[in-house]
This record gives structure tokens, C-alpha cells and sequence, in this order.
């Protein structure tokens, strides 16, 4: 017996190939995304899970010789967010994404989370005051920097970058956030409050997350997908993935047998 | 093989350490063969210009006679000269430098660009001084004014603008234009917010570089006809002219002009003697002049640096 209805659909990649330049980086990828749940990319380096994270947001476009084949569908307006016609800076306030390395920019605290509503235009003080609030209290760093949000956002320490990395994406209230390993550059205790920030999130937002940790994708995210050389292996439900993988590779990367 | 014993690895590493002390004592052996020549220069013409530098040689204008001349009209004219190159160097040379790296793809027509952009830095100055002649003097019409010296030197000093707002805007991580892409922002406001506030330091120092280059630069402008001999200043601004005539802001940049290497290259070509205790003077301060702009290029880059870490 199922414990809840099936979810509802956020976005679908079918068919997908991506190349950088000549060489084919993803393989005909098919993968649903469900809504205000979490899912997990994990594989060992070089599988193209961040490849895959990237085109979500069109992050390839910036950089020339990439190309992508294939779809992936965006819900509910059944956008194709790889699409030509699609522009990908119109994707990008769809979709947020924090990165790797916390990247806040050298400017105060409330400037980098204003930054997105600046570049929507708005202008008003109390609107952006409102705003950078809220968002500071989504990413669970409210507290800490309420009194000096006027400071230089790189003077704080990295699991605090990261929080406000994270309130800069929640500012624009996207529909979809992408986490590009986000805690591989912290220590225990700041990656398990980003955990937490993740599990909290998803009341509100879609989330896709890439970890090359396993145990971090057994403890935040609902479905897990194993990718593998550019292929998807295997989707699932976290729990099924980790219990009873279907897949021989998926099996032997999860049991320490191989990556 | 057996391992060293204690003996022996001393001897190995005190003749190593004996070659770091002899490359130590060579280079600082050729470091004070440079710093001496200049302090020599710079020595040599205070000592001989000591007696002109007060007050009224910067308050006079130049005279037949050694004692009463001063650099009044040469350092005005190179101030101004100095303010229309900046004028002219900076937008362009940051614009075509902000143009190649974040817009321009990357094709034959780019790189032919580049290469180009790297020789022209390379372009001895009297050749801008010809092709100025040509263009500012006669075609444009500028004649033989401040306009068309300052916009000469732009001309020489704009690699160098380009080069150094090409260097600074690489030096900024791929993360912090991907931080601020992946929010929505167009290019044009990654560059407005983050790109050219981030460059900034690097760009002034390039472009403070190339002025205390162009400050001392002496061929192109005798090249476009500066005066050698000149007894008044520029009319500045909303000032009452000979003629009775008021000003306009912008009339001083047509007024004909000399500058300071000029002034330099005058007095030492003379006969008597005692001008040469005139150039002596004007050198040290336009040796002065440079010296101060590169220690404000100094002080700018740490100042503006600051605050911008990654």
C-alpha cells in the first residue's frame, strides 16, 4: 500500500542528450522531477550528474560549443526549457541554483540577496527590505546577520556563505532550485544545517540536488536517480534505491563496490 | 642502494644552500645596477636643477632669458593634455576590453583582433604622431590644439587600457558571473553590477600606466605641431578672453599648447648653458609627475582591493 498519492509532476526530461562540442556528455535521459519533493543525482565523477544539474537553468549556454537534444518539460505551462525559442535567461528566473562553492559576491550581505529583485527591476526600498527578510529566514541565516547586513557577505564564514548563496536563489521565488553539491566545500556542522535547510525547503520549492555523498541523498531527498557515463541507470524512490537497487552498477556504487 | 648517512646529507644540502646564496648576490647585484642608474638620473638633475626649483619656475611662463624662464604653460599644457587623453582612453579602451571578453564569440575574426590589439602597443609614437597629423590636424580639423594631442596619446595608450581591462576582467572567478547569470541577469547587468565594479582596480592601474607613459611622450606631439615657445595659457572656462569675448567651457581644448618633454627638448637644444639648469629642473618635475601617478595607481589598486574577495 502506498503512503501517499503519486506526486505531481514539476518538470520531465525525455530523450536528453547534451555534447560539449563533439563528445556526447548525457546519454537519453528520461526522468520525471516531482513537486516540492527532492531528488538526488547521485554517480561517481564524471557521470555527468552536474552536466545534468546545468541544463536545468541552461547554465551551458554561457560557454560556446554545447548543445542539447531532446527535452525537458517544465510544469505546469508545459514549457521546454531547452528549447531554442526558449530564452534561457527566462528559464533562469524560473529555475535558481546554488553552486559548488559558496560564490557570494564582494558586496554586503543585503545586496546579494537583493540582487535577483534588482534585476527584475524592482526599485522600492520596502519592497527589497521585505523581501531580502524573508529570504534571509528561508535559508535559516536571519538571525545571524539581521544586525549587520550592511558587512561584506565574503567576511562571513563558508557555511554561512552558502545560506545566503541559498536566500539569493529563494529571493526570486523560483519554482525549481538546483543544489550543485552544496556542501562539499563545508565542514560537519554547516553541511548539516544546509541538510536541514534542504528538508525545510521543500515545503516550498522543487528541489534538485547533486551529492557525491550517499549518505546525504539517503537523508534529504525522496526519489534518487544513479547516473552512470552519461546514462541514467536507475530512478526511484530514495528508500528503494538504497534497499532494493534493481541494477547490478547501481548496487555495487551504493554497497562501496566501485566509485 | 643504501641510504645516505647524516655526513653525507649535510655536504648535499650545504651545496645547494651554497648555490641559493650565489643567485641571491647576483640578483641583488643587478637590481642595484638598475636602481643606481636611476638614482644617478634622478640625483644628477636635482642636484643641477636645484637653484630653479622654487615658486616662480612653476608661475612663470618661458623666456629668452635662462633665469626668468618657467614651466608655467608646460605643465597646464600637459595637465589638460592628460585630462582629454583619460577622457578619450578610458571608455573606449573599457568598452572594446569589456566587448571581447564577455561578449565577443570566440572566432578567427576575435583572434586576428586580439593579435592586432598586442602590436598596436607595440607602434614606436611617432607613427600615431603621423597618422594623427593626418587625421585629428587636417582632416578633422582640430589644428594643432589640446584636442588633438590628447586625442593622440589615447590613441597610443589604448592597448594598453584594453590589455590591462582584458587582464582584470579574467582574473574575476567563472563562479561570479555564473552566481549572477543563474538569477536571471542579462549579460549587460552582470557587467554593470559585477564585472566592471570588480575590474575596476586593474583598470585604473592600466590606465594610470599608460598615462604616466603618455606624460613623457615627446615624438607625437611635436609630430601634430605643439609650440616650443608659447607665453599664455589656455582660456579656462566662462573667463573673459584678450578679444573681450567670454570663454566657453570647452574652448581650451583648441587653444594651441606645450608640454612638458617639449619644454624639456627646447631648453637642452639651446646654446646657453644656463638652460640647461632649466631642463635639469623641468625633468626632475616631470619625473615627479610620474612617479606621483604610479604611487596613486598603487594606492588606488590596495584601496579598491580592499574590499573585493572571493
Amino acid at each position: 500500500m502506498q503512503k501517499e498519492n503519486t506526486p505531481q509532476l514539476k518538470a520531465q526530461a525525455r530523450e536528453f542528450n547534451f555534447f560539449y562540442g563533439p563528445v556526447q556528455a548525457l546519454k537519453n535521459i528520461n526522468m520525471p522531477i516531482y513537486d516540492k519533493k527532492v531528488t538526488a543525482l547521485i554517480g561517481p565523477s564524471g557521470c555527468g550528474k552536474s552536466t545534468y544539474l546545468r541544463s536545468f537553468n541552461r547554465m551551458h549556454d554561457l560557454y560556446p560549443g554545447n548543445r542539447y537534444e531532446g527535452e525537458i518539460r517544465f510544469y505546469p505551462d508545459n514549457t521546454n526549457l531547452l528549447s531554442p525559442e526558449v530564452d534561457p535567461i527566462e528559464v533562469r528566473m524560473r529555475v535558481g541554483m546554488v553552486f559548488q562553492k559558496p560564490n557570494p559576491f564582494p558586496k554586503t550581505i543585503y545586496e546579494n540577496v537583493a540582487y535577483g529583485l534588482r534585476v527584475r527591476g524592482e526599485k522600492n526600498r520596502r519592497v527589497l527590505d521585505d523581501k531580502v527578510e524573508q529570504a534571509l529566514k528561508g535559508a535559516a541565516i536571519w538571525d545571524e546577520v539581521k544586525d549587520r547586513l550592511q558587512d561584506l557577505a565574503p567576511n562571513l564564514s563558508g557555511g554561512q556563505q552558502q545560506r545566503l548563496c541559498i536566500a539569493r536563489a529563494l529571493a526570486t521565488d523560483p519554482e525549481l532550485l538546483l543544489f550543485d553539491e552544496p556542501t562539499s566545500a563545508l565542514d560537519p556542522i554547516a553541511t548539516g544545517a544546509i541538510e536541514e535547510l534542504v528538508h525545510e525547503l521543500k515545503q516550498r520549492v522543487t528541489i534538485l540536488i547533486v551529492t557525491h555523498n550517499m549518505q546525504q541523498a539517503a537523508r534529504v531527498s525522496d526519489y534518487t536517480a544513479y547516473m552512470y557515463l552519461g546514462e541514467m541507470i536507475e530512478f526511484g524512490k530514495t528508500d528503494d534505491i538504497f534497499i532494493k537497487p534493481q541494477d547490478k552498477r547501481t548496487e555495487d556504487y551504493i554497497t562501496g563496490r566501485m566509485g | 642502494m643504501q641510504a645516505m648517512d647524516t655526513q653525507q646529507t649535510r655536504a648535499l644540502i650545504a651545496r645547494g644552500k651554497l648555490k641559493d646564496t650565489l643567485f641571491a648576490a647576483l640578483g641583488i647585484i643587478c637590481l642595484g645596477i638598475g636602481l643606481l642608474v636611476i638614482f644617478a638620473l634622478v640625483a644628477d638633475m636635482v642636484i643641477k636643477g636645484s637653484e630653479r626649483l622654487n615658486l616662480d619656475f612653476f608661475m612663470n611662463f618661458a623666456s629668452r632669458r635662462a633665469a626668468q624662464a618657467g614651466i608655467l604653460s608646460a605643465w597646464v599644457g600637459s595637465l589638460l593634455v592628460m585630462l582629454v587623453t583619460a577622457a578619450a582612453a578610458v571608455p573606449l579602451g573599457v568598452a572594446a576590453g569589456l566587448y571581447l571578453e564577455e561578449y565577443a564569440r570566440r572566432n578567427l575574426i576575435t583572434e586576428i583582433i586580439e593579435i592586432n590589439i598586442t602590436n598596436l602597443a607595440a607602434v614606436p609614437s611617432i607613427v600615431y604622431g603621423l597618422l594623427a597629423l593626418g587625421i585629428f590636424v587636417y582632416t578633422f580639423g582640430f589644428g594643432q590644439s589640446i584636442l588633438s594631442a590628447g586625442l593622440t596619446l589615447a590613441l597610443l595608450i589604448l592597448p594598453i587600457v584594453i590589455v590591462a581591462t582584458r587582464e582584470a576582467i579574467r582574473a574575476i572567478p567563472a563562479m561570479i558571473r555564473e552566481g549572477s547569470m543563474a538569477v536571471g541577469a542579462t549579460r549587460w547587468q552582470t557587467c554593470r553590477y559585477h564585472i566592471v565594479p570588480y575590474a575596476m582596480p586593474g583598470i585604473l592601474t592600466g590606465v594610470i600606466i599608460g598615462m604616466a607613459r603618455a606624460i613623457g611622450e615627446t615624438a607625437p606631439i611635436i609630430t601634430i605641431g605643439a609650440l616650443t615657445f608659447i607665453a599664455f595659457l589656455p582660456p579656462a572656462p566662462l573667463t573673459t578672453m584678450n578679444d573681450g569675448a567670454t570663454a566657453g567651457l570647452f574652448d581650451w581644448v583648441m587653444s594651441p599648447f606645450t608640454v612638458m618633454p617639449i619644454q624639456i627638448f627646447n631648453w637642452t637644444s639651446r646654446p646657453d648653458p644656463a638652460f640647461e639648469v632649466n631642463a635639469a629642473a623641468a625633468g626632475f618635475v616631470l619625473m615627479a609627475m610620474v612617479l606621483t601617478m604610479n604611487g596613486v595607481a598603487i594606492w588606488l589598486r590596495y584601496r579598491l582591493r580592499k574590499n573585493i574577495k572571493w
